[in-house]
C-alpha cells in the first residue's frame, strides 16, 4: 500500500509535484467565501500542512477514517474546525473549506486526460467527503462547547453580590428565575453573608418580570437559610403586578421584611446596623 | 463514643462541636448541658457548629432540643457559625428552629448574650 503510494500511485505523485500550485488554488477558492474574514497568509498556512498530511493519504479510499494512518490528518482537521467556529464561521464556511479541495484537484486530473488518474480522483474525492463531514461533526463539538461555556458565565454573571455598606449586601436579581438559578444565587449570597460577616441582606427582585409559587418558596427559603446562620434578609423591589400575583396566590411572607425599593431596604438595614443618614443642614443639635 | 466539651467563660457556657455527631454524643450532649446549666446558673450558652459540615434532622433537632431545656433554666441559647451548605440543609429538611438565636460568628454570638444578659439585670432589679 506505502509502496504503491510512493511510487504507482499517479495521483498523489501528480500533487506532490503540484503542492504549490494547488495550495494557491486552495486558498485561492476558499478565500472568496471567508471574504477577508482571515487573512491569505493564514490560510495558505493552514492549507499546506493540512495538504502535507493528506498527500501520505490520498491514496486510500477514506472508508475507515478512525484509522491510525489519519490520526495526524484528525487532529489537524480538529483544531481548524475549532478556531473557525470560536470565530463564528458558519458551518457552510467551515465544512466548504475542505471540499473546495475537490474542485482544484479535479480542474488539475483534467488538464492530464488519464482515465486511471480520473478513477484515483474520484476515490479521493470520496477521502475528502469524509473529512468534510469530520470537519463538521468538529465543528458542532466546538459550538457546544461554547454553548456550555457561555451559559455557564451567564449563570454566574446574573448573580453578583454587591456590598453595599460595611455589614449590607444585596443581590440585584433580574430575569426569570427557575431553581438552578435560584440555588446558585442562595449559595453565593449564603457564602458571601460568612466571607465579609455582614449581618445584613437585601434581595432586590427589580428585575424580576414574574413570581410564582415555587419562585415564592426559593425566596423565603434564602430568607430563612439567612437566619439560621445569623444574618437579616430583606426583600426589595416588589412592582405593583407582582405583589397582585403574590397576593392572589396566597403566599405569606410571615414575618419576612419587604420593602418597595432598594432604598428603603438600605435605610432599613442601616438602622438595624444603628447607622442614620441626614442631609447637612438637617444635622441634630446635640 | 466521644463527648462534646462544655467550657464555661463568665455566666455562659460555650459548646464547640469539633467532632462528627453521632446521635449517641448528641444525646450525652444534652445531658451534660443540662447538668451544667444547673449547676453553674449560666445565663446563656452558645453552641458553635462552624466546624459541622453536615447535618441531618436528628441533628437539627437538637438545637431546638437544647433551646428547649436552657430556657427551663432561664438561659438563651445562641446557634454561632453555621455554614451556608448546613443553613441550606436544615431548609431544606423544613427544621427553621424557631426560638434559636443565631450569630454569624463566636464573637456576635457572645455580644447577643451579653446584651440580653444586661436587659434581664435591668429587668431583674425593676422587679425587685
Amino acid at each position: 500500500m506505502v509502496g504503491e503510494a510512493e511510487h504507482g500511485h499517479r495521483l498523489t505523485e501528480l500533487l506532490r509535484s503540484n503542492t504549490d500550485a494547488v495550495v494557491a488554488g486552495w486558498v485561492e477558492a476558499v478565500a472568496t467565501t471567508l471574504r477577508g474574514r482571515t487573512t491569505g497568509a493564514e490560510l495558505e498556512r493552514d492549507f499546506r500542512e493540512l495538504f502535507t498530511s493528506l498527500l501520505p493519504v490520498a491514496s486510500g479510499d477514506g472508508r475507515d477514517l478512525t484509522g491510525h494512518s489519519y490520526a495526524e490528518l484528525r487532529s489537524l482537521l480538529g483544531e481548524l474546525s475549532r478556531s473557525r467556529a470560536r470565530q463564528n464561521f458558519s458551518p457552510t464556511e467551515t465544512a466548504s473549506s475542505v471540499f473546495a479541495l475537490k474542485q482544484v484537484v479535479f480542474q488539475l486530473v483534467d488538464d492530464q486526460d488519464d482515465p486511471e488518474l480520473f478513477r484515483q480522483a474520484l476515490a479521493f474525492s470520496n477521502l475528502l467527503d469524509g473529512l468534510g463531514l469530520l470537519t463538521f461533526e468538529a465543528y458542532a463539538r466546538a459550538r457546544e462547547e461554547i454553548i456550555k461555556e457561555q451559559s455557564e458565565q451567564l449563570l454566574e454573571l446574573t448573580t453578583p453580590v454587591v456590598k453595599l455598606w460595611e455589614g449590607v449586601l444585596a443581590v440585584p436579581l433580574v430575569g426569570t428565575l427557575d431553581s438552578a438559578r435560584t440555588q446558585v444565587v442562595m449559595e453565593k449570597l449564603l457564602e458571601a453573608l460568612v466571607e465579609t460577616g455582614s449581618e445584613h441582606a437585601i434581595i432586590d427582585i427589580t428585575g424580576v418580570l414574574a413570581v410564582d409559587t415555587q419562585v415564592a418558596q426559593h425566596l423565603l427559603k434564602t430568607v430563612v437559610a439567612a437566619r439560621l446562620m445569623g444574618a437579616e434578609c430583606t426583600i426589595s423591589g416588589i412592582r405593583p403586578q407582582i405583589a397582585q400575583t403574590i397576593v392572589a396566590l396566597g403566599i405569606e411572607f410571615g414575618d419576612i421584611a419587604t420593602k418597595a425599593t432598594l432604598a428603603d431596604a438600605l435605610r432599613h438595614a442601616l438602622r438595624r446596623e444603628g447607622v442614620e443618614v441626614v442631609r447637612q443642614g438637617e444635622r441634630r443639635a446635640v | 463514643m466521644e463527648r462534646v466539651p462544655i467550657l464555661k467563660i463568665g455566666g455562659v457556657l460555650l459548646v464547640s462541636i469539633q467532632i462528627d455527631l453521632q446521635d449517641q454524643s448528641v444525646l450525652a450532649l444534652q445531658e451534660d448541658l443540662a447538668e451544667r446549666i444547673s449547676a453553674t446558673g449560666a445565663h446563656g450558652v452558645v453552641i458553635d457548629i462552624s466546624a459541622v459540615e453536615i447535618v441531618d434532622s436528628f441533628i437539627g433537632r437538637m438545637f431546638a432540643t437544647i433551646a428547649s431545656i436552657s430556657r427551663l433554666f432561664d438561659a438563651d441559647t445562641v446557634v454561632v457559625g453555621m455554614r451556608p451548605a448546613v443553613a441550606i440543609t436544615l431548609v431544606e429538611l423544613g427544621l427553621t428552629l424557631g426560638g434559636v438565636r443565631t450569630a454569624l460568628d463566636l464573637e456576635r454570638g457572645m455580644k447577643i448574650l451579653e446584651t440580653l444578659g444586661r436587659d434581664r439585670g435591668r429587668t431583674g432589679r425593676e422587679a425587685r
